[in-house]
């Protein structure tokens, strides 16, 4: 596909000549050589990103399981109240009583629905929550005189960005194991709490989609030591409204909006990684007021109008809505599973909360077709590929998390071709090899892409 | 799959192959690299780093993912491979020959299993 600075030339020009005076910069400003934006007819750049958004897949375009994404739909509702012109053309240093209302709204719902008692809305996804928090946590310990804190503990089965916050804010990672049915082991946890524990990042369900019976006793142990909990809001889909961050144990919790709320995101987003936490940690919250606080994490705010389309999604589901919500995502999962476990095996057996893990080590070792390869197959029956290769402690996984805003008959379609794609393993493994066919590219060149990436258009002359 | 009758392995699927002089080398068996995927970067200790045996001793990346590689033995690191910067493929290509750090002072090799004990090892984890 042609670049924008590649679709050269000029139609018509429509615009009408300058009627007011040309500013000039003074002596000595003005940039010396052209500035080098791409020049294309009005036409040409419309189909250019015409031809961009065909070139995308998001959920408007079909099943998009993506594990550990939270990809529900979007309600259209969400954006035509974000974009309202109360919303819109607020300034942030505006005195705007309607939008401190609808942040101080979106705080008590997500206050009550994780247990916590304070929140803040700077954090921009979910990464920069897990950084704020850490960053909170390191704050708690010291000001309290504690300066031998150094570790924070991460499961073997965590999201890759835990141990990367918990690095980022000068902790030392130390890895738990999970046990042979992917849970914490407690006890493997309680030889490894000390007066070094800084905190556990913990999120629960986990990321092979099972609830850890054991989260109290998880917590506590913690807590014994002196450490905090830290709850990892990526998987709150599974439960939220039903089952309490707080009430499990955990001081802090980040969540993202973009995800467990309805907010759009890939592509870059914007999305909203709120942190809320307990009251012995309120002070150190960005923007608390307190001399205790780790100071801003992000100009005025943060994101708002995401906050103010997740607000639109708590408001339209209500207290009924919020945990029927998680249970029929929790319903599609198992459903989902039930169906592709005729064929495929399951890293975990049983019933599932919000998301699964087909185990395709023994595809790869029968057929040579690989999680890889099967989750290109799936490009080709219309659909986003699940999660590949996550958690790492499955070796050939595809992730699947359908949410809830998908229905049976989608699930059905979706079951089906997978296990046609089971089958056509063993007969044509060679056509799996070769897939996609369908999509706008077919394989990319991921080493040449991770070790040599172009990033920029280079002009010639 | 490879697994050469004259190097040592551990359960966590790095070779280390003793020198004449008590050193020795150390890089990942044919099974690592084949369940990691074409390596894209590698990250290689310091020469003098000690290296704990047990312990992350250097971090390979592939198209999956990223991967601690830990050290088979005690030891100090006397030598590193530093052409496997420019072309961590080749630990694909060819795993026994990219050998990765060579130690010195070399203890706590005794435990480390021979190759039968390794091709053993790997059938009892589900991989023929």
């Amino acid at each position: 596909m042609k670049l924008i600075y590649e679709r050269a030339g000029e139609s018509a020009r429509m615009l009408e000549p300058l009627d007011v005076p040309a500013l000039r910069p003074a002596d000595g400003m003005a940039r010396k050589t052209e500035l080098k934006l791409p020049r294309v007819a009005e036409s040409e750049m419309s189909r250019h990103y015409a031809k961009l958004g065909r070139a995308a897949f998001g959920v408007c375009d079909g099943f998009y399981p993506l594990g550990s994404c939270t990809m529900k739909y979007n309600p259209k509702v969400n954006e035509a109240m974000a974009a309202l012109p109360g919303f819109t053309d607020a300034h942030p240093t505006q005195d705007a009583p309607g939008c401190a209302h609808a942040l101080a709204l979106a705080k008590e719902y997500l206050t009550e629905i994780t247990g916590m008692d304070d929140m803040t809305f700077e954090p921009c996804a979910g990464a920069h929550g897990e950084f704020t928090s850490m960053l909170m946590v390191r704050a708690y310990h010291l000001s309290r005189g504690d300066h031998g804190r150094t570790k924070i503990i991460v499961p073997d089965s965590a999201h890759g960005t835990n141990p990367a916050s918990a690095a980022m804010a000068g902790f030392e990672v130390v890895p738990v194991a999970s046990t042979a049915d992917g849970r914490v082991d407690v006890e493997a946890l309680r030889a490894l709490v000390g007066d070094d524990t800084a905190a556990l990042m913990l999120t629960n369900p986990n990321t092979l989609g099972l609830f850890d019976e054991n989260i109290l006793e998880i917590t506590r142990i913690v807590r014994e030591a002196g450490g905090v909990n830290y709850y990892d809001g990526a998987n709150l889909n599974a439960v939220m409204g039903v089952a309490r961050p707080g009430d499990m144990g955990f001081d802090l919790v980040h969540l993202n909006l973009h995800k467990t709320f309805s907010t759009p995101h890939g592509g870059g987003g914007p999305g909203s990684g709120a942190v809320g936490c307990k009251a012995f940690l309120a002070p150190f919250l960005p923007g608390s007021g307190d001399e205790r606080s780790i100071g801003r994490v992000q100009a005025f705010g943060g994101n708002f109008l995401v906050v103010v389309k997740a607000l639109c999604y708590l408001l339209a589901l209500g207290r009924e809505g919020v945990p029927a919500a998680a249970e029929a995502a929790v319903l599609n999962a198992n459903y989902l599973k039930k169906r592709l476990s005729e064929k495929y095996a399951c890293a975990a057996p049983g019933v599932c909360m919000h998301e699964f893990v087909l185990d395709l080590t023994r595809l790869r070792q029968e057929t040579g077709v690989s999680a890889m390869d099967i989750a290109k197959g799936a490009i080709d029956c219309g659909m986003h590929p699940p999660t590949m290769y996550f958690p790492l402690i499955v070796h050939e996984a595809l992730m699947f998390e359908p949410t809830e805003t998908e229905t049976r008959e989608t699930l059905d379609q979706a079951a089906d071709a997978y296990l046609k794609l089971f089958d056509l393993a063993y007969t044509d493994p060679e056509a799996l090899h070769n897939a996609p066919t369908t999509g706008s590219i077919s394989r990319p060149d991921e080493v040449a892409a991770a070790r040599s990436p172009r990033l920029r258009y280079e002009h010639t002359a | 799959m490879n697994i050469p009758e004259n190097l040592k392995y551990t359960r966590s699927h790095e070779w280390l192959q003793l020198l004449d002089d008590g050193a020795a080398r150390m890089g990942i068996t044919d099974f690592a690299q084949g369940e990691m995927g074409v390596l894209v970067f590698i990250d290689l200790p310091q020469e003098g780093d000690e290296a704990v045996k047990g312990e992350g001793l250097c971090e390979a990346e592939s198209v999956k993912a990223v991967s601690e590689i830990y050290s088979p033995v005690n030891g100090s690191v006397r030598r590193v491979n530093r052409a496997l910067e420019d072309a961590p493929e080749s630990v694909n290509d060819a795993p026994y020959d990219a050998w990765m750090v060579e130690l010195e002072n070399v203890t706590g090799a005794e435990d480390l299993m021979d190759a039968a004990a390794y091709r053993e090892f790997l059938k009892s984890e589900g991989h023929e």
